[in-house]
C-alpha cells in the first residue's frame, strides 16, 4: 500500500476524496483552512470558498438533499456561525451523508477563543469522531460519511491544530465510486416547520439512543482497549491519546474515536478491569463530566482547563498517584523571555499599513475585526481597540456611534478586510444604514482573505481554483445601498488618508472609506525597486520607524535608519513620513 | 533509531520545506514519522519551529522537553529559545548567519551574541557552520536551509542517495539543481 506523510488537514482531504464526497464548500479560518486548499486539487469534487460558515453548510446541506455526498471545514469559532442551520439540521436529518469538520484551537495560536466544540455535539445531539492521527483523520472522514447515511445524520469530526498542523504517515486508498442518490423530496422531513419539527425531535431523541447503543454493542467498531497495568485505566481520545501513550506506556487505555454520544456501558466494563478510573482530555473536562454523572467512580484530575496537553503535562498530572511515569528535567535553561521577541508583524509592503498609521496619527479609537489587520494593534501603529469576532467591527462602531450620542462617532472608525466584510460585516452596514448610524467604516480592500493563507475571496475576481470568477465591487455594492459617502483611497498616501479620515469623522452621516491596494502576496506584480536611506540626509528622526515596518532598521551606533533592501517592495509609504527627503528609490 | 529533531528558525527562511523533506526522507528509509509545527498568525519574520520524530512508532507529535537528540539552528539565535529540549547528549547544527529580531534592529534590544557563545558551550557537540555564505556561493540565501540539510544528512545515519532523490521531488523543479549543490554544500562542510 502507497504510504505519504500527511498534514492532518491534508489528510481529511484525502479522506473526503476516497469516501466518494462530491461537494466541498468551506470558509476558510486557522488550523482548518488547509483541508480545503487540498480538496482544490481532486478534480473529482466540486469545491468552494463560501462567503461566511452558515453559507457554507448550507450549500452542504443542499447538496446532501440533491443525493451528493458533502463536507463542510471551518475553524471552532466558525462553528458559531454555522449553528444556526447545524442544529435544525439535526432535526432534518440527511439524504447523502454530510461531513462536518471543526477545527479547535487550544492554547489560540490563532483564534480569539478556546471554546471546546464538543459541547455542539452535545447541544445538536448528533456524533463526533475526533481522530489522533492524519491516518486516523483520513479514515474517520469515511466513517463520518457511513454514520451520516447510516442513522441520517449530520456527523461532526473534531480536530484540533496540533492535529491539523502535524504531519504522520498515511495508507493511502482509492476513490469510493457512489452513485448521486435522488432529490430527497419530503415535506415532513425536511420543512421545519412547528408541526414537522415536533415529529422530528422524536426522531433526534431516537437517533442519539441508536447510535449510543450500537458504539456500547460495538456494532459501531469505535472504542479500543488496551489493557496493561490493572492499577490505572484511562479513557482518553484524539490527539490527547498520544500524549497518554507516551507518558504512561504502562497504564490500560479505553481509546474512544467517537466523543459523543459516549459508549457508557463500555467505559463501565472497562472500570470494573482497573483499580482507578481516569479521563484524559484537553481543555473541558467534557468526557469527564459524563462519566461522572453516569455514577462511575472516577478520580477527577486536577488539570488547568487552559491550553494543549502534552506528555509532560500528562505526566505532571500522574506524578503523585504512584505509577511509573518518564522523568522530566525540572530545571532548564528558560532564556526565551529575554531575547529579543520576533513578534508578528504586518509583512513589508503591506497595504494597510497606511492607513493604519493615519489612524494612529489621528488617535481615533478603531473598532476592529478579524484578519491581518488585526496586528495593527501592535506598537509602534497601536490602531485596533477592539477585536471580537468576524464583522463586530461595523456593528461595535454602530454601537458606539448610537451609545454615546453621536459623540464617539467623530473620534472613532471601524475597521474591516474585504473578505470578513463579505462575511458578516455586511449585515452590519446594512443596520448601520437603515438605522442612520454616523459611523466611518474602513473597509481594507485587498482583494484576498490574507491571514488564512491568501484565498480568493468574492471581491478576488477568482475562483478557489484560480480560474477567473465574477467580482464584486465594493464600492458599488456599498452606494448600491443607498450610503452617500463612499471613498477610495490609496492607503500609501498618508496625506489623502489623513485628509479622508478626518473629512468622513467629522460627518454626521455614515460613511465608507475604501483602501485599493491589493495584498502584496496576492499580487506580486505590485512589487518595485526598492528604497534605501541616503545617510547623509537622515537625521535620526526615526519618523519611518515609526510606521513598524519590518525592512526598516535602526542602526543604534550610528543612530541613523537603514532599509533591507531585500525585505522592501518599494511600497512608497516611508517617504511620504520622511521629511528630509533621506530616503530613494534605488536606480532613480 | 529513535532521533527527536527539532528546526528552528526565523518565517521566510524554507524552515517547514526542509523539515517536509526530513519527513519523506524518514519515511523512504522506512521508519515511522512525525512531525508538528504551528503556522497560523502572519509568521513571516516570526520564530519558526518544527518538530520531527523518528521511531519504530512516534506517539506525541511533539518532542517533550530534554528528548531533543538534535537542534538545526537556521539563524543563529534561535535555538536559544528552545533549551528545555536538550539534554546532555543533544547536538547543535548552527547557522551563524544572523537575521536581526524587530527590537534588535530597531535599537531597543541588544542581539544575544555572548549569550549565544554562552550556549552553544553547553551542547556535547556544535557543529557551526556560514549557511548564509554557503548558500550565496551556490545560488542565494534561498538555499540556506538546503544547506543545513545537507549538514543535518551529514550526521545522521541514512543513505544520502535518498535525501537527493526526496530534494529533487519536493523543491521547485527549476532549482533542483542548485538545491542539490547546496544540499552537497552543506553535506561536505
Amino acid at each position: 500500500m502507497e504510504k505519504r506523510v500527511l498534514s492532518g488537514n491534508a489528510a481529511i482531504a484525502r479522506g473526503a476524496y476516497e469516501s466518494g464526497i462530491g461537494l466541498v464548500s468551506s470558509y476558510p479560518g486557522t488550523p482548518s483552512s488547509e483541508i480545503t486548499d487540498n480538496i482544490k486539487m481532486y478534480d473529482e469534487i466540486y469545491s468552494e470558498w463560501a462567503t461566511n460558515e452558515k453559507v457554507a453548510l448550507e450549500v452542504a446541506i443542499g447538496s446532501s438533499i440533491a443525493g451528493t455526498r458533502s463536507m463542510t471545514c471551518m475553524k471552532h469559532v466558525g462553528l458559531n456561525v454555522a449553528s444556526d442551520p447545524l442544529m435544525t439540521l439535526s432535526y432534518t436529518g440527511v439524504n447523502a451523508g454530510i461531513v462536518v469538520v471543526v477545527a479547535d484551537d487550544p492554547n489560540m495560536f490563532s483564534s480569539q477563543n478556546e471554546q471546546d466544540s464538543r459541547h455542539y455535539a452535545r447541544f445538536a445531539k448528533i456524533p463526533m469522531l475526533e481522530p489522533s492521527d492524519s491516518n486516523e483523520a483520513k479514515h474517520f472522514v469515511k466513517l463520518a460519511v457511513e454514520i451520516s447515511e447510516k442513522y441520517s445524520t449530520p456527523v461532526l469530526l473534531r480536530s484540533v491544530t496540533r492535529l491539523s498542523h502535524s504531519m504522520s504517515v498515511v495508507d493511502i486508498g482509492s476513490r469510493e465510486n457512489v452513485s448521486r442518490k435522488n432529490l430527497d423530496v419530503n415535506i415532513p422531513k425536511w420543512v421545519m416547520v412547528p408541526a414537522n419539527a415536533r415529529k422530528r425531535h422524536f426522531f433526534v431523541e431516537d437517533r442519539l439512543k441508536n447510535i449510543q447503543t450500537d458504539y456500547d454493542n460495538d456494532i459501531l467498531n469505535l472504542a479500543s482497549e488496551e489493557l496493561n497495568s490493572k492499577k490505572i485505566g484511562i479513557v482518553t481520545s484524539g490527539i490527547a491519546y498520544q500524549y497518554v501513550k507516551e507518558a504512561l506506556p504502562d497504564a490500560s487505555l479505553l481509546k474512544l474515536n467517537m466523543v459523543y454520544p459516549l459508549p457508557l456501558g463500555k467505559i463501565k466494563e472497562f472500570s470494573k478491569k482497573v483499580e482507578k478510573l481516569f479521563v484524559v482530555e484537553e481543555l473541558d473536562p467534557f468526557i469527564e463530566n459524563e462519566v461522572i454523572a453516569y455514577g462511575l467512580n472516577l478520580q477527577r484530575l486536577d488539570r488547568s482547563l487552559m491550553g494543549e496537553l502534552s506528555v509532560e503535562r500528562v505526566s505532571k498530572l500522574f506524578k503523585n498517584i504512584d505509577f511509573g511515569v518518564l522523568r522530566f528535567p525540572s530545571e532548564y535553561d528558560d532564556i526565551d523571555k529575554d531575547l529579543p521577541q520576533r513578534p508578528p508583524n504586518m509583512c513589508a509592503g503591506c497595504s494597510h499599513r497606511g492607513i493604519f498609521y493615519a489612524i494612529n496619527r489621528l488617535k481615533l479609537f478603531a473598532s476592529g475585526d478579524i484578519g491581518c489587520y488585526t496586528l495593527g494593534l501592535l506598537p509602534p501603529l497601536s490602531a485596533i481597540h477592539s477585536t471580537v469576532c468576524m464583522g463586530a467591527s461595523i456593528s461595535m462602531a454602530h454601537g458606539i456611534d448610537k451609545g454615546s450620542n453621536g459623540e464617539y462617532a467623530r473620534k472613532s472608525v471601524a475597521v474591516i478586510g474585504d473578505s470578513t466584510f463579505l462575511h458578516t460585516g455586511i449585515n452590519g452596514l446594512i443596520n448601520s444604514f437603515y438605522n442612520s448610524g454616523t459611523s466611518t467604516v474602513i473597509i481594507l480592500d485587498n482583494r484576498i482573505t490574507g491571514m488564512t493563507g491568501h484565498q480568493p475571496n468574492p471581491a478576488t475576481g477568482l475562483s478557489i481554483n484560480g480560474t477567473p470568477a465574477p467580482q464584486i465591487n465594493i464600492e458599488t455594492l456599498c452606494k448600491g445601498m443607498g450610503i452617500k459617502n463612499v471613498k477610495v483611497v490609496d492607503p500609501f498616501n498618508v496625506e489623502e488618508c489623513l485628509d479622508t479620515l478626518k473629512a468622513e469623522t467629522a460627518k454626521e452621516e455614515l460613511s465608507v472609506v475604501i483602501t485599493n491596494r491589493p495584498c502584496i502576496f496576492a499580487d506580486r506584480s505590485v512589487i518595485s525597486s526598492p528604497y534605501f536611506v541616503i545617510r547623509e540626509n537622515c537625521t535620526g528622526c526615526k519618523a519611518c520607524v515609526k510606521v513598524g515596518c519590518p525592512a526598516i532598521l535602526w542602526d543604534s551606533e550610528k543612530r541613523l535608519a537603514f532599509i533591507d533592501e531585500t525585505m522592501c517592495t518599494g511600497c512608497g509609504l516611508c517617504p511620504e513620513v520622511c521629511k528630509f527627503d533621506a530616503i530613494n528609490k534605488l536606480g532613480e | 533509531m529513535k532521533t527527536d529533531i527539532l528546526m528552528v528558525g526565523v518565517g521566510g527562511q524554507g524552515t517547514v520545506l526542509a523539515s517536509d523533506i526530513l519527513c519523506d526522507v524518514i519515511l523512504s528509509a522506512g521508519y515511522d514519522v512525525k512531525k508538528s509545527e504551528i503556522h497560523g498568525m502572519a509568521q513571516r519574520g516570526g520564530s519558526v519551529i518544527s518538530h520531527v520524530r523518528i521511531a519504530e512508532t512516534v506517539f506525541s507529535p511533539v518532542i517533550p522537553a530534554g528528548s531533543a537528540d538534535v537542534i538545526v539552528s537556521f539563524e543563529k539565535m534561535e535555538f536559544l529559545r528552545y533549551l528545555e529540549y536538550i539534554n546532555d547528549e543533544t547536538i547543535l547544527l548552527l547557522n551563524e548567519g544572523k537575521i536581526y529580531p524587530p527590537g534588535a534592529a530597531g535599537g531597543e534590544e541588544e542581539y544575544p551574541d555572548k549569550l549565544i557563545e554562552e550556549k552553544i558551550a553547553i551542547f556535547k557537540k556544535a557543529y557551526i557552520l556560514n549557511a548564509f555564505g554557503i548558500a550565496d556561493n551556490v545560488f542565494n540565501r534561498k538555499v540556506t536551509s538546503t544547506v543545513m540539510l545537507g549538514k543535518l544528512a551529514s550526521v545522521m545515519d541514512i543513505d544520502v542517495n535518498i535525501w537527493k532523490n526526496v530534494i529533487a521531488e519536493k523543491v521547485p523543479s527549476k532549482t533542483v539543481e542548485k538545491n542539490l549543490k547546496a544540499f552537497d554544500a552543506g553535506y561536505n562542510v
